[in-house]
């Protein structure tokens, strides 16, 4: 596959550079979202395309990719379900979110990674700690986000994300 | 009854018709004190904190004023940077994100003031990436911002220059560890730094002198020069000054968020006042104070606290955790913190080994993997922890439970290593039952080799 890198996109890039007048390096995050956001996930030609433009190797930025719990190696599906599940989302009934979401759309798998549904049209992820926990359990479809979504609002959310 | 609230920061948050953007901010009174403090001299900016004892907001609870004394301008010849924490993760914690959605210009302000009265020229708002939506709005207020010359080049005329960049994280919650949060700005893994030599103050972010301060504690100084740091400092009680964002959540009746003078009320005033006691009629169990990593109370539980009586002199008295005043030194006094301000409570239906086995899965997911006790220990009480809740427990889980999370504490290189053992020593200190209990009860009948 080669890749085709639009003359907007690349001006995307080099704003983002041009945040970090000390360090080009510093621009390794930022460039790792913008090519997450158009491409959908971190290809190894990826990470030898952003390293090459920061004037890294390669392995600077494969390091991020595998630490960072939001960059990913691999496609997910159409819609990205990231359900929150530490302490108080698990107190508010996350558990029980997850769980409907996953029968619902028939993904199955370990709880603890990603899982995709069959027509690759979900990956439903148990995250940590949204930040919202007064309006537990919570819920991000993509970049939008949700307060209290019990089984019967995931439903409905499965109908308005298709 | 409680106190009623008094909302500086929560100010014109869920207000009708106010709108997170410049010009409603702005005819809200908005940078004002932008104005005002630019006509001032920089220390006698930072003088103003220093006389208010505004404490950082993020959870240590550090004087801000002395943060801000580490570095003299006039001093050092390398650059100096101002990092804005708002990598807001710890679970219990969500007064930032209400800032940033609902009130982005009043953190941006505090911001400003806060660079200028440090002679910082290029600052960066470290935004977790969970929150795309408001790293939109800030991105868009500093726009706004520029705009208006709040940011730029000669700002309002004086020839101080200054920008704001907005930083994404990217999921990780060791980032929230100031020197964690330097190298992943600096575009590395988030490897927390060893103190010393590490502190920001001397050598941060490019090897620089870096002040990180958490969103709330910048939002505070806007208004430690409004009223000037003397008026601020009568606000709340001695050393804990202002006001208090609390985060409430878990099995209470009204959850949120909810702003008090610092000391103005009780931990049961808290609970049953305001968030209209616990949800299903049920009865009051536990609360972690402080965000998870806060050591966890337990109702009827007695605790020995130093107040000053009527007289003036020092008395002991002995006091329940819902007579805990809310306020930095009463929750250290008892034996925990005021971390974060996020607050869990638990109902007499919960089971604390759940609790727990909840808890140390996420610091296992998030522990850095730097440290050797850490990156194992946090591991191995999410594996125990989670057999224990799944009746799978061994005779002698609880003991190697504790045993592990004490090897942890102390051996780390940042706090992430007291941070995922004090839920674990304060769980089973005060529910010691329950966990042996699960023992008796478990299907787990493996013979054992015993531990020396």
């Amino acid at each position: 596959m080669s890749l085709t890198i639009s003359p907007e996109f690349e001006k995307k890039i080099d704003d983002a550079i041009a945040h970090y007048p000390v360090s080009k390096r510093s621009a390794s995050l930022p460039l790792l979202h913008l090519w997450q956001e158009q491409f959908g996930h971190i290809s190894d030609e990826a990470v030898t395309w952003i390293a090459d433009k920061l004037e890294l190797q390669p392995i600077n930025i494969l390091e991020l990719v595998t630490f960072y719990p939001m960059f990913r190696g691999q496609p997910f599906g159409k819609h990205h379900i990231r359900v929150c599940r530490t302490l108080s989302c698990a107190l508010g009934g996350s558990y029980e979110t997850h769980a409907c979401l996953k029968k619902a759309t028939g993904a199955d798998g370990d709880d603890h990674g990603p899982i995709t549904s069959p027509d690759g049209n979900y990956t439903i992820e148990f995250v940590e700690c949204l930040a919202s926990c007064g309006t537990a359990p919570v819920v991000m479809m993509n970049d939008d986000f949700y307060e209290g979504v019990d089984s019967a609002k995931a439903q409905e959310l499965l109908k308005k994300y298709q | 009854m409680a106190a009623p609230q008094r909302r500086i920061i929560f100010k014109h948050i869920d207000a009708p018709g106010y709108t997170n953007d410049i010009e409603c901010y702005i005819k809200n009174g908005g940078y004002e004190d932008l104005k005002k403090s630019i006509k001032l001299e920089p220390t006698a900016i930072k003088d103003e904190v220093k006389k208010s004892q505004l404490r950082g907001r993020g959870g240590a609870g550090f004087s801000c004023g002395m943060k801000w004394g580490f570095i003299d301008a006039k001093k050092v010849t390398k650059p100096i940077y101002l990092i804005c924490n708002a990598d807001e993760s710890e679970p219990g914690t969500f007064k930032d994100r209400q800032i940033i959605h609902k009130d982005p210009h009043q953190l941006i302000e505090g911001m400003i003031i806060s660079c200028f009265a440090n002679s910082v020229k290029l600052a960066y708002l470290y935004i977790r990436g969970e929150f795309p939506e408001g790293a939109k709005i800030l991105e868009r207020a500093i726009e706004e911002a520029r705009a208006k010359n709040f940011i730029g080049k000669n700002i309002l005329g004086t020839g101080y220059d200054l920008e704001i960049y907005v930083h994404r994280g990217a999921g990780a919650y060791i980032c929230g560890e100031e020197t964690g949060l330097i190298e992943s700005l600096e575009g590395k893994r988030a490897y927390p730094r060893i103190k010393p030599p590490y502190f920001p103050a001397v050598l941060g972010l490019y090897m620089c002198p870096t002040i990180v301060n958490n969103v709330e504690t910048l939002c505070n100084v806007k208004h430690v020069i409004n009223m000037g740091g003397e008026a601020f400092s009568k606000i709340g009680t001695p050393n804990n000054t202002g006001t208090r964002v609390l985060c409430v959540s878990g099995d209470v009746n009204k959850p949120g968020y909810y702003e008090f003078e610092c000391g103005s009320l009780t931990m049961g005033e808290l609970i049953n006042d305001v968030c209209g006691g616990i949800r299903n009629g049920g009865k009051l169990k536990a609360v972690i104070p402080g965000g998870s990593s806060a050591k966890v109370l337990r109702a009827g539980e007695k605790f020995k606290l130093k107040q000053k009586g009527p007289d003036g002199a020092m008395v002991e008295k002995e006091i329940t955790l819902e007579d805990i005043p809310v306020d930095f030194d009463s929750f250290a006094a008892v034996g925990t913190m005021a971390g974060s301000g996020g607050v869990i409570v638990m109902d007499d239906t919960r089971d604390m080994v759940e609790c727990l086995a909840n808890i140390s899965e996420f610091y296992a997911h998030e522990s850095c993997g730097q440290c050797t006790p850490c990156r194992e220990g946090s591991l191995w009480m999410k594996k125990i922890t989670h057999r224990m809740a799944h009746g799978q427990a061994r005779k002698e889980d609880t003991a190697l439970l504790k045993n592990v999370a004490d090897n942890i504490a102390g051996r780390t290189i940042c706090a992430f290593g007291e941070a995922c053992s004090w839920p674990v020593q304060s769980f089973i200190a005060k529910f010691r039952d329950e966990f042996e209990a699960k023992a008796k009860t478990s299907k787990n009948q493996e013979e054992v080799v015993e531990m020396h």
